[in-house]
């Protein structure tokens, strides 16, 4: 695959203007399948899959109250938060691999897009002063300082494997039948779907459905806000979930992705699939969540240590078995 | 004019600068001449570098012979210092040349010189000078006694504050390493003269040395300079000194010198011991990965914001020595594309450390002088008191938590493309070993994003924990145009990575004969540091899409949706409490952190004294920690050394009569040792 099929054309920056305006239309979707599974599950009738989108759209309408001793930084947070994810994964192939912004999709910046909502999220958990954002920061920057490893690790799997941390040519790469399956894919697989738990507040690391404060972490951290700017923080989380699903999708089962140049019907079919892929990762993600129960906070770095652990022993293995 | 004549000259108006500011304790204009002095010398000499690296002179690089020194034992005799401008050094001078003149016009309002500014000004411009020195010195003596120069200079300034107690002892433990640090440089120095003693570089470069001897000047060379750069283990002195120092200084200690003796380790390593194994770049991935992950680490529980901001130091110095471990490992197998990556890895993160640093500790001098404080328990609330200072330092802290589009993110993903790169090395057990660093270095860059949101969150956000956090100013006009400047060149440099890889370039190609793909101005928007690989960066692109996207929402719902704002109280789910004290506290916030980590690597005990019901004391929690390197390494060593000294010093009790038979011992003994060999 060479850099020119790449090149930015009219027809992929309409793709990406479309693709970003479809992440965002989804992801409150997506969200709402999960818990409508959980629901269903669990043996309630559950909200219907627009749920997410009155809850968002009443939010956004509401009147913001911000705390007196909120800074700045506190309005700023949810804007940033909210735009890094969205940059994240509006740049992330999902139902074709020919985006405009494509040479900047690699995935050291996506991991470091991530950090830096998360950066501000923390900030913003911190600057009203209460303790309940506090702990909520506190234990968010212990879960990442974890799960960032591990997801780099991923990556580093992915990379040695296609010669190059760019995302478009990853997927590309791997849809190519050269590669086929892998011990250490294998076990990447398993490491980022940990990391995706973890990263996305998720049972048996967290609970997004609780409000008992001893267990919160992303729901205390974002505690002091409301109106437009919960609204935004609620749909940067829905958009973050988007974003793994899609990104597990496009590395693990790139299957159906339209590739670049691909005429109407392939794009047609890389949509379909993406989005089968899509609610079927929510469906998977709504079954484990409700057949696992949470794990202390303590028990979370071990959890954690064994995501990143099965990352390294995936760069391992591929070494080994790659013969390099 | 000759380049390295205006580098002498500069460094000329410096020492007569510091004999200007040997008045400052009466004369209130010394300090203002003094920095503005320093601030044109270092600003003239860094455009020469620039000039240099851009535009290099013909017929060679710059020298210049002074008739000064010690006599030259290779020629006739003649008394000389030799002087020479070369890529590598102009590179490091351009360095200073950024660094030093933001942060003396930080100093200029700096208040904090306590009572004696004289103790601050007339060691500053010596310290610059020495740092200057060594950088265009060009024989060993030249470099030793510039690098001991700088040396004493900075250690004078550590004591400027000598009436603490812990400054005196940061300046004995300073001094302590500093003189042992020296002493590993000046055996390097011998073995590389060679028995001809020709201490000349470039009669160093012309000699071969023998593979044994090349062992030893790599190894006391990194001891040497390495323990200034603050290499783990190392590094014990350096979280003492940086902060003890006035913070100017610390700025310039942390972002500047440390600088240097990378640059010491880098002239011996690439240019004048010549080939060398890979090994070495073992030793320095070990050993840098070791400072990255202890160096955060350890900063992550420090209280004092000058202290965490040294151990931020020791981290990112390891994570340049990273980038140039994998550049000797590239070199010694051939791989010289790959090496020049590591290499400008390395290069382009001792920049973005320069800038960074120096920002965040003229920063914290800013809040040091409005609150009086660097504990970072009785600050907070500062981003309402200190608008400016605030936002400086979060480009800082953002900055070396590696977030896009800042410098500190470039050079940390070049660093991670480079040991990407591992991979194509021979050697079965680099590749698993770096497949390790690099998880190391993963981890290291969380936890310094943790540990910077922790000092950010702690010192600026929240409820004011003390009166003085309470009633801060902001800093003074020339200490805010200063923090402007740098968080202005930190986002300037991340945005535009090529323009730093332009500086580069000449580096590389003089080091390693290769380099990275020329980026030039077209591709501006792309930065694609390897010529067969796909992987790209674009900070423009980046720092684009996110203001349009974040510009794009903020419209959007503000027009669509609700743009009203009610302040109300704390909700803090139902029990909002006034007293500062309920809030998190920077230990509450590194204690998850600490239990994961700490429990192993710093033995670190938490005991809970929970009064029963009835009992009126207070309930305690005691948290220790205690550092390893310390107990395990120095104490032995200082204690051995304390035993020896102690059995030594019955030796000055003794009879004349035992004085006199000694000697006679003595005598015979080399008497004896003359007659075998003769």
């Amino acid at each position: 695959m060479n850099a020119a099929a790449m090149a930015p054309s009219f027809e992929s920056a309409v793709l990406q203007l479309l693709h970003a305006v479809l992440v965002l239309a989804v992801a409150p979707a997506l969200t709402g399948i999960v818990r409508l599974v959980k629901s269903r599950l669990t043996g309630k009738r559950g909200a219907p899959l627009w749920q997410p989108y009155r809850d968002l759209w009443r939010l956004l309408r509401k009147e913001a109250v911000v705390a007196e001793s909120a800074s700045w930084l506190f309005r700023v947070a949810p804007y940033m938060t909210f735009a890094a994810i969205w940059l994240g994964a509006a740049l992330i192939p999902a139902f074709t691999a020919d985006l405009l912004l494509g040479p900047s999709v690699d995935l050291i910046v996506l991991v470091a897009l991530l950090g830096g909502a998360r950066f501000f999220t923390a900030l913003a958990g911190l600057d009203v002063g209460t303790s309940f954002g506090g702990i909520g920061s506190s234990r968010e920057l212990m879960i990442a300082s974890l799960a960032e490893p591990a997801m780099l690790m991923v990556i580093f799997t992915v990379s040695l494997l296609v010669g190059t941390t760019s995302l478009p040519h990853i997927a590309i790469a791997l849809l190519g039948t050269s590669v086929g399956l892998r011990v250490s894919l294998g076990l990447g697989l398993v490491a980022i779907v940990m990391v995706a738990i973890a990263e996305n507040a998720r049972v048996p690391v967290d609970n997004p459905a609780t409000h008992l404060e001893l267990t919160m972490v992303h729901e205390a951290m974002i505690l002091e806000y409301s109106g437009r700017h919960l609204a935004l923080m609620e749909a940067a989380a829905m958009v973050k979930l988007l974003l793994y699903l899609s990104l597990i999708a496009c590395i693990f089962a790139p299957f159906g992705m339209a590739l670049p140049a691909a005429g109407v019907r392939a794009l047609g079919i890389g949509l379909l699939a993406w989005l089968a892929k899509m609610v079927l990762g929510a469906v998977l993600l709504g079954l484990f969540e409700t057949s696992i129960a949470k794990m202390r906070v303590f028990r979370v770095s071990e959890f954690l240590a064994a995501a990143l652990l099965l990352g390294l022993l995936a760069v391992i293995f591929l070494y080994v078995s790659k013969g390099l | 004019m000759p380049p390295l004549l205006l580098i002498v000259g500069a460094v000329a108006g410096l020492l007569g600068a510091a004999v200007i500011g040997l008045f400052g304790n009466r004369w209130a204009a010394a300090g203002p001449i003094v920095y503005v002095v320093a601030i044109v010398a270092l600003l003239a000499a860094g455009g020469t570098a620039l000039l240099q690296l851009l535009a290099p002179a013909v017929g060679g690089d710059p020298t210049l012979v002074l008739p000064i020194g010690l006599p030259s034992l290779a020629g006739d005799f003649q008394l000389e210092t030799h002087f020479r401008l070369d890529r590598l050094s102009a590179f490091f001078l351009l360095i200073l040349g950024l660094a030093v003149p933001a942060v003396s016009l930080f100093a200029i309002g700096y208040g904090h010189h306590g009572t004696e500014p004289a103790r601050v000004l007339a060691f500053y411009p010596l310290f610059l000078a020495g740092m200057v020195l060594v950088l265009i010195a060009d024989d060993a003596f030249a470099f030793l006694v510039a690098w001991e120069f700088m040396s004493l200079a900075s250690w004078f300034l550590v004591l400027a504050g000598h009436r603490a107690d812990e400054t005196r002892r940061a300046a004995y433990v300073y001094l302590v390493m500093a003189s042992a640090g020296t002493a590993a440089l000046l055996l390097a120095f011998g073995l590389l003269a060679g028995v001809a003693g020709d201490y000349r570089f470039a009669a160093i470069r012309a000699g071969h040395l023998a593979d044994l001897a090349a062992v030893l000047v790599v190894v006391l060379t990194l001891i040497g300079a390495g323990s200034k750069a603050g290499l783990v283990p190392l590094h014990v002195w350096l979280p003492l000194a940086h902060p003890a120092a006035p913070s100017p200084v610390s700025a310039l200690m942390s972002g500047a010198m440390t600088k240097i003796a990378l640059y010491a380790i880098i002239r011996v390593l690439f240019d004048l011991v010549g080939p060398v194994g890979w090994w070495v770049g073992v030793i320095l991935l070990v050993v840098g990965a070791a400072s990255a992950v202890m160096g955060v680490l350890y900063g992550l529980f420090q209280r004092d914001l000058k202290t965490l901001l040294a151990y931020s130091t020791v981290e990112n110095i390891g994570i340049i020595a990273i980038g140039l471990g994998l550049a000797q490992l590239f070199r010694a197998n051939g791989l010289a594309v790959l090496a020049a990556l590591a290499m400008t890895a390395a290069l382009f993160h001792c920049v973005s450390h320069a800038m960074l640093k120096s920002l965040l500790f003229c920063g914290a001098g800013a809040v040091l002088n409005a609150t009086g404080s660097r504990d970072i328990e009785r600050l907070g609330a500062l981003i309402h008191r200190m608008p400016v200072t605030a936002v400086a330092m979060l480009i800082g802290a953002a900055g070396l938590s590696a977030l896009p589009p800042l410098n500190g993110f470039v050079s940390e993903w070049l660093t991670f493309q480079a040991i990407l790169a591992g991979a194509h090395l021979p050697q079965w057990s680099l590749k698993f070993g770096i497949a390790v660093i690099g998880a190391l270095l993963a981890l290291t860059a969380a936890l310094a994003a943790a540990l910077f949101v922790r000092a950010y969150g702690i010192v600026f956000l929240g409820r004011p924990r003390s009166a003085a956090a309470a009633e801060a100013v902001e800093a003074l006009p020339t200490m805010r145009t200063a923090l402007v400047l740098l968080a202005a060149a930190c986002v300037l440099f991340g945005v535009l990575p090529f323009a730093v890889v332009e500086v580069i370039t000449p580096v590389t190609d003089l080091l390693l004969g290769q380099s990275v793909p020329r980026q030039g101005i077209a591709s501006f928007l792309w930065f694609v540091p390897l010529p067969d690989s796909a992987s790209s960066y674009s900070g423009v692109v980046i720092l684009v899409a996110i203001a349009v996207l974040a510009s794009i929402v903020v419209l959007a719902v503000h027009r669509l949706a609700s743009n009203r704002v009610r302040r109300a109280p704390a909700w803090d789910c139902g029990f909002p409490d006034p007293r500062p004290e309920t809030q998190y506290s920077a230990d509450s916030l590194s204690q998850p952190l600490r239990r994961v980590f700490g429990t192993a690597l710093f033995q670190a005990r938490e005991r809970v004294d929970m009064p029963p019901p009835g009992d009126r004391r207070p309930a305690r929690l005691e948290v220790q920690l205690r550092d390893l390197i310390w107990i395990w390494m120095y104490e032995p060593v200082a204690g051995g050394l304390g035993w020896f000294t102690e059995r030594i010093n019955g030796l000055q009790f003794l009879t004349i009569r035992r004085y006199l038979t000694f000697m006679f011992a003595a005598l015979s003994f080399l008497l004896a040792i003359v007659a075998v060999t003769q």
